[in-house]
């Protein structure tokens, strides 16, 4: 099951290193980044059906606007 | 290379049916591999064959070049492996460069305990002209078998019992009957055409440039992929090796190109001064311009014609499945034929268009699969292979995401109206029922030998009857590979193996009435 509960201990320390690493790249190597490590994540999730769950509410919440 | 193409293989004669109309079991139309390998092994079941091609000699120009190792075992069945193998180039490790490096190298049968390699290379002209040559060792040891050329189909009739062809030959026209049809004829199929038959799938927007050259370099003997490489930017190259110095070098072009100008050697042969680096002398073999399709039939049999190969299922050339898996689809259909011809049920002849539809199904898949990680059809699929990639250099996990073609396996026949419900408790699930036996060594030589091209009851560590009806009976000892791959958790293990080697059943001992019954099923008779 995913877990859509807060998980993460010190959220914005989290968020803050996330713009750290995009900080000075330009959006292509950015989006190169962020493709990386949704492979490297992915991997280590390693769940086929948590990661089918996680990918249809990155889904959702765009379709939704 | 030249020599080859104009040999004539099995050349132009009369016979006397032009004059009388002649009745056959089988007729093949097509003798490329997949008609002559079905040939083969209906002679030798003792089914009498006629093979018609329009042509007398090998397929023209450069095709085929890697045959997988499933496809090596049908042909130690069919008596020609060791040509195969004698003349082939083995290899089984690929590397893979993305940009200006190595990224990683791989190998493919990191398993010992296998008679065959993983794949050899050889050019479709050596495996057809191979084939050729034992179809003759039949003919001349009295196997009723027969082969002509430049007989062109232009007509098919399907009746209530029977289909009629007419034959064009340089003699004129004859027509012929049979009580089945195999269409082997190819991509172009003219009797898939002739029935008016649909054949769907998904075009792909590519060219790719064959290049066959001889050279003497000392790359070794692997499967070389590049995505991106320097010298052919945004696309994709590959090389492998052939027998007799000659290399198979492979370039995307991309879909807007002039394809007649891209054939020229001064275009082509800059290309590869490009790849090869300026030391490395070369001469050009051949030359072609290729774009490919995905595609099948959505039924393989209708009535008395029945499709195999090309002129079923087409795949893209990435994971060499187009010949592999017809060469599958002929050792499928032969026993069927075989035991029809001998009065079973025709019943038996539609498990040929469920196996064999589900593994173009599945061949399909992969060779899609590939065709879209290496022609990234959007710029966020590009970003992803790219990702995967970069990352695979350094991160061992991104390995399995890279698809530079998923080399062509043999299918499992999950589900087939054939199989009997697993019985074996700790099996292991490589050798359940539906799929291709696995190769051990056994005593005096290798498991595949001993099974051959019968039914047969094989028993590991188990109690078996000295004989049974319409089975061979194959007794082995519990020695470690084979029990790995064949007993697991068990104890023992007792078999019921299908003429193409694939398994119907299994057991943990034997019971008389179970085994009949299972046989009874993989002979159709319960269908
Ligand atoms: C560049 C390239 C690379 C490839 N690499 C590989 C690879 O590495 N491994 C692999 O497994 N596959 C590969 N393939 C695919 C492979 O070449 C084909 O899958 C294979 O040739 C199919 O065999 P076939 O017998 O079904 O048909 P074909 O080889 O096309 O034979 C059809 C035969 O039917 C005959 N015929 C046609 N019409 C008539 C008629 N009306 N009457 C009588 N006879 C007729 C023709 O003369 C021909 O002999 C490659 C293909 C290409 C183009």
């Amino acid at each position: 099951m995913l877990t859509t509960e807060p998980n993460l201990p010190d959220p914005d320390g989290f968020y803050a290193e996330l713009l750290a690493l995009h900080e000075g790249r330009d959006e292509a190597e950015s989006h190169a980044i962020n493709a990386r490590l949704v492979l490297i994540l992915a991997n280590h999730i390693g769940d086929r059906k948590v990661l089918a769950q996680a990918m249809a509410l990155a889904a959702k919440v765009s379709d939704d606007g | 290379m030249t020599a080859i193409f104009q040999t004539i293989l099995y050349g132009y004669e009369r016979v006397p049916e032009q004059d009388r109309e002649a009745h056959h079991p089988v007729v093949v139309v097509g003798a490329g591999p997949v008609g002559l390998a079905l040939a083969i092994d209906l002679a030798q079941r003792d089914v009498p064959v006629v093979v018609l091609d329009e042509n007398d000699k090998v397929s023209f120009g450069s095709r085929a070049i890697c045959f997988s190792k499933r496809t090596l075992e049908i042909c130690d069945r069919l008596g020609l492996g060791h040509a195969c193998v004698g003349k082939g180039v083995t290899w089984c490790k690929g590397r893979v460069f993305f940009d200006e490096r190595e990224v990683y190298g791989f190998d493919l049968l990191p398993e010992e305990g296998h008679r065959r390699p993983a794949f050899v290379n050889l050019q479709q002209y050596f495996f057809e002209q191979f084939l050729v040559e034992r179809l003759r060792e039949l003919q001349a040891g009295g196997k009723p078998l027969e082969i002509r050329g430049r007989n062109r189909v232009s007509e098919v009739f399907q009746e209530d019992s029977s289909a009629r062809l007419s034959v064009e030959t340089p003699d004129g026209p004859y027509s012929l009957t049979a009580d089945w049809v195999i269409a082997c004829d190819g991509a172009n199929s003219p009797v898939r055409a002739m029935l008016g038959l649909d054949f769907v799938g998904r075009v792909f927007e590519d060219n790719f440039l064959i290049a066959d050259v001889r050279m003497d370099a000392d790359f070794p003997t692997e499967r070389w992929f590049w995505f991106d490489p320097p010298f052919n930017r945004g696309q994709s190259a590959l090389l492998h090796k052939q027998p007799d110095g000659i290399w198979r070098i492979d370039l995307q072009l991309g879909w807007n190109i002039d394809r007649e100008a891209e054939k020229q050697p001064e275009r082509v042969i800059p290309r590869l001064r490009a790849m090869l680096g300026p030391d490395v002398g070369f001469e050009l073999e051949w030359v072609s311009v290729y774009t490919f399709q995905c595609r099948r039939m959505e039924r393989f049999r209708h009535g008395r014609v029945l499709f195999a190969g090309d002129s079923a299922h087409q795949v893209s050339p990435f994971g060499a499945r187009g010949a592999n898996s017809g060469i599958q689809d002929a050792e499928n259909l032969a026993w069927k034929l075989a035991l029809v011809l001998n009065g079973n049920s025709e019943a038996i002849l539609d498990t040929y268009d469920a196996e064999r539809v589900a593994a173009a199904d599945e061949n399909i898949l992969n060779s899609t699969r590939s065709t879209d990680f290496i022609t990234p059809k959007s710029p966020v699929s590009r970003m992803f292979r790219d990702a995967v990639l970069g990352l695979s250099e350094q991160a061992p996990f991104a390995r399995p995401l890279v698809n530079s073609g998923r080399l062509s396996v043999p299918s499992v026949y999950d589900g087939s109206p054939l199989n009997t419900q697993d019985a074996l408790i700790g099996g292991p699930p490589r050798t359940r029922p539906g799929a291709p036996c696995v190769d051990a060594p056994v005593r005096d030589g290798w498991l595949l030998d001993r099974l051959g091209g019968d039914f047969v009851l094989m028993g590991i560590g188990a109690a078996l009857p000295d004989d049974l009806d319409g089975v061979r009976v194959v007794r082995l000892e519990h020695e470690t590979t084979l029990a790995r791959r064949y007993v697991g958790g068990a104890t023992a293990a007792v078999y019921l193996i299908r003429p193409d080697q694939h398994v119907a059943a299994r057991w943990p001992s034997y019971e008389a009435e179970a085994v009949a019954e299972a046989l009874a099923r993989a002979r159709g008779e319960l269908c």
